[in-house]
């Protein structure tokens, strides 16, 4: 039997991975939307994990609705991608400081 | 028939004020004769009304009306109302300012014939006659006040009416000015009447006066002063603004730019005599306060002599006639000085009649040279202008307190008056009061000498124009001539002497000189006869006779006087530095502090620290945050979940 504590140390671990992965990421845009994606996932495993120690399906039920947000989030942030891609010609972090004050 | 009195009450003020509206704001539509016409309507009904007060009150002696007639506001518990108080102080008031102003109105009309201005001139100087007769009929404080200040924007309104000219503006301004300084003691004396009587009605606060004798006030810690002295001195100080004494004269010498009629009217007799009227009014007040009355003498006969000197070395024909107003105002304060009240009102009367006179002489004189004030340009008028010659003669006879004239019996009373007195200071003023006879006769018959005597000294073309005035102006002389003579005679036995004054004036028995003088008064034959052995008659024949001698027999020893004492002509020219100290100490000192405030408070203050310096600061602020702006996503990602932990930690762990 795997105990509860290590699915949420599962989590975390993927959690402060992907965290690492929007700050080291230098370079790629598509990386630092992976690593958001991931960061969902950990906290979809956290749902599913609480829901059947809980035995309460709502936990389960939950994470559909994240995934299904998640594919949704993913489409739009690849689409801006795209636009950003042809208006900047690169889809480089570093390059895109046009928010700076 | 008390409503019936009521009615003509409210008319008398309100006829001029009617006038006044009607020619100030349709003026331009009505035309010039409309406007004078309407204007003198409004003053002749009220002086036709004042003689059946005066009638009523006096002749007919109906009790005093002390009444309200409106309430503006009740605060509380102080009510503010508009009142009369017609007794036979006011009647003679009255008379006095609706009578001169009547003259005026008349004169104007010829004075002001060529001036574009001539309706909004009539429409002034109607309200100035609404705002001396709110002033002298009012039975509290706040409408006297009302009065005070409304006569003093009139007289800043046509002391600048020629608002072109920048003397004018500069006179306006100063006498405005000046005026504020002595409003300023006003308003507080009326603040400590209120304070301590808790009501500003007159009768109130006279009936409460007595009890306050022994109360002390502390303006400065540990410093008690008497109650009624700080009242009275603050009072006066007011007096002493409009009624141009010493410090505060210097505004009237300068008041002479406006027109002549309005010198003759406000700057002469009535405005000036406010104060004085006041003073009188407050006699219960003055009378509990031996120092204040000491004040009051003191500055009065440093005014008579020392103001008295200045007519002398004057040129400018209506500043003559200005400093001896002046010296003559100063008299009046010093007859209020020693409580001979009823002496000062007499003088005040007299004095309105035959220095009204003169200036509506010199004005008459000033049309007839064109314009021209200067009178070493004068010089033998008298046969071109025979009338003005008379009614000036008679003026300036008047004026010296040549026996028989109205300014004899009121001249020798308060000379007397104070030679009577025994409070302190009396015997300087009465040195004062003495000397300065001699010194009126000198500068009025040496400016009478000048200009109606002597050679011609005007140029050709002004001598081939010279005539006589037209009948609109010499009949307000003629006029005024009549009681410029005949006034003091009649008026002397019952005004200082009965008990006419009896309930409008109080005097302490101590202090009554005037009754000391009535019992050994006979009749005014017999005080004309008195007064003729008396030094000051002597005096002043002395006065004539030297200006005679000066300026008609040997002018060249003027001349020699004048640079051998040098250094006294440079003093009086230079008015003994009273212009020029208030203009650097003053005009200067303000003008420092106001640029001391402009750059210090202005430009650093408000406009380099709170202004410039809030927007600075934030500039600054926000170039030291920009730096935390790095536009890249990760920074903010960081910055968002650092916020994150921060508040996770503070809910764990509170």
């Amino acid at each position: 039997m795997i105990a509860l504590s290590d699915y949420l140390i599962l989590s975390a671990i993927l959690f402060c991975l992907s965290l690492a992965g929007i700050f080291l990421n230098r370079k790629n845009v598509i990386i630092l939307l992976m690593s958001i994606e991931l960061m969902l996932l950990s906290v979809n495993i956290n749902f599913v994990a609480f829901s059947a120690y809980l035995n309460d399906i709502a936990g389960q039920v939950f994470v559909f609705f994240i995934l299904t947000v998640a594919a949704a989030e993913a489409a739009i942030g690849l689409a801006i991608l795209v636009v950003l891609y042809r208006s900047k010609q690169s889809i480089n972090v570093d390059d895109l400081d046009s928010m700076k004050g | 028939m008390t409503d019936n009195m009521q009615n003509i009450y409210l008319a008398i003020p309100l006829a001029p004020l009617f006038g006044a509206i009607i020619a100030g704001l349709f003026g331009k539509k009505i035309g010039r004769s409309a406007s004078h016409l309407v204007t003198i309507a409004g003053v002749a009904i009220a002086f036709i009304l004042s003689l059946i007060v005066f009638n009523h009150i006096v002749l007919d002696g109906a009790p005093t009306y002390n009444e309200s007639v409106y309430t503006w506001m009740i605060s509380n518990g102080i009510h503010f109302e508009v009142g009369f108080l017609i007794d036979k102080l006011t009647a003679v008031m009255l008379i006095v300012v609706t009578f001169v102003s009547l003259m005026v109105h008349i004169y104007t009309i010829g004075y002001m014939k060529d001036d574009p201005g001539y309706q909004r001139f009539f429409s002034y100087i109607a309200l100035f006659t609404f705002s001396m007769l709110m002033l002298v009929m009012s039975n509290n404080f706040m409408q006297l006040f009302f009065g005070w200040e409304a006569v003093g924007l009139v007289s800043y309104l046509l002391i600048g009416f020629w608002y072109t000219r920048p003397t004018a503006i500069y006179a306006n301004l100063k006498a405005f000015l000046v005026n504020r300084v002595g409003d300023f003691g006003f308003l507080l004396g009326i603040a400590a009447v209120l304070y301590f009587t808790n009501s500003l009605d007159y009768a109130k606060v006279f009936e409460v006066a007595p009890s306050l004798s022994g109360k002390t006030i502390e303006i400065i810690d540990g410093q008690a002063w008497s109650a009624m002295t700080v009242i009275c001195i603050l009072l006066f100080i007011g007096a002493m603004g409009k009624s141009a004494q010493v410090p505060l004269h210097v505004w009237l010498p300068d008041s002479m730019e406006g027109p002549t009629p309005i010198s003759a009217l406000i700057h002469a007799a009535t405005m000036v005599t406010a104060g004085i009227f006041m003073v009188a009014r407050m006699s219960p007040l003055f009378e509990l306060s031996e120092t204040a009355l000491s004040f009051v003498l003191v500055i009065g006969s440093i005014t008579a002599l020392f103001m008295g000197f200045l007519g002398i070395i004057q040129n400018d024909i209506k500043r003559v006639v200005a400093y001896s107003t002046l010296s003559q105002l100063g008299y009046m304060t010093v007859a209020l000085g020693v409580s001979a009240y009823s002496a000062a009102i007499f003088h005040l009367m007299t004095h309105a009649f035959f220095k009204a006179l003169l200036f509506l002489g010199a004005g008459s004189v000033i049309i007839a040279m064109h314009h021209e004030q200067d009178m070493r340009k004068m010089g033998g008028l008298k046969k071109y202008m025979p009338i003005t010659y008379w009614t000036a003669l008679i003026g300036s006879l008047a004026l010296i307190g040549f026996p028989g004239f109205s300014g004899f019996f009121s001249k020798d009373a308060i000379i007397e008056a104070v030679g009577h007195s025994h409070i302190a200071g009396s015997s300087f003023a009465y040195f004062s009061v003495v000397t300065g006879v001699f010194i009126t006769a000198l500068y009025s018959f040496r400016m009478f000498f000048m200009v109606f005597h002597g050679k011609e000294r005007m140029d050709e073309h002004t001598r081939e124009h010279l005539h006589e005035t037209p009948p609109v102006v010499t009949l307000p002389l003629i006029l005024l001539a009549i009681p410029s003579v005949f006034a003091g005679f009649f008026a002397i036995g019952p005004m200082l002497f009965g008990d006419y004054f009896a309930q409008a004036i109080t005097v302490l028995p101590g202090h009554d000189v005037l009754a000391e003088i009535g019992k050994g008064y006979h009749g005014a034959g017999a005080f004309v006869l008195h007064g003729i052995m008396q030094p000051p008659f002597w005096l002043a024949m002395a006065g004539l006779a030297s200006a005679w001698f000066f300026t008609l027999k040997r002018p060249d020893l003027a001349d020699k006087i004048h640079t051998r004492f040098s250094p006294v002509v440079k003093i009086l020219e230079n008015k003994y530095g009273f212009d020029r100290f208030n203009e650097i100490f003053f005009a200067g000192g303000s003008r420092m502090l106001g640029r001391l405030f402009w750059r210090f408070g202005d430009m650093k203050l408000i406009d380099g620290l709170i202004v410039n310096g809030s927007a600075k600061s934030i500039g600054w602020f926000s170039t030291i945050l920009r730096h935390i702006q790095t536009g890249y996503l990760y920074h903010y990602a960081f910055v968002m979940i650092i916020g994150m932990l921060l508040l996770l930690t503070w809910v764990v762990f509170r």
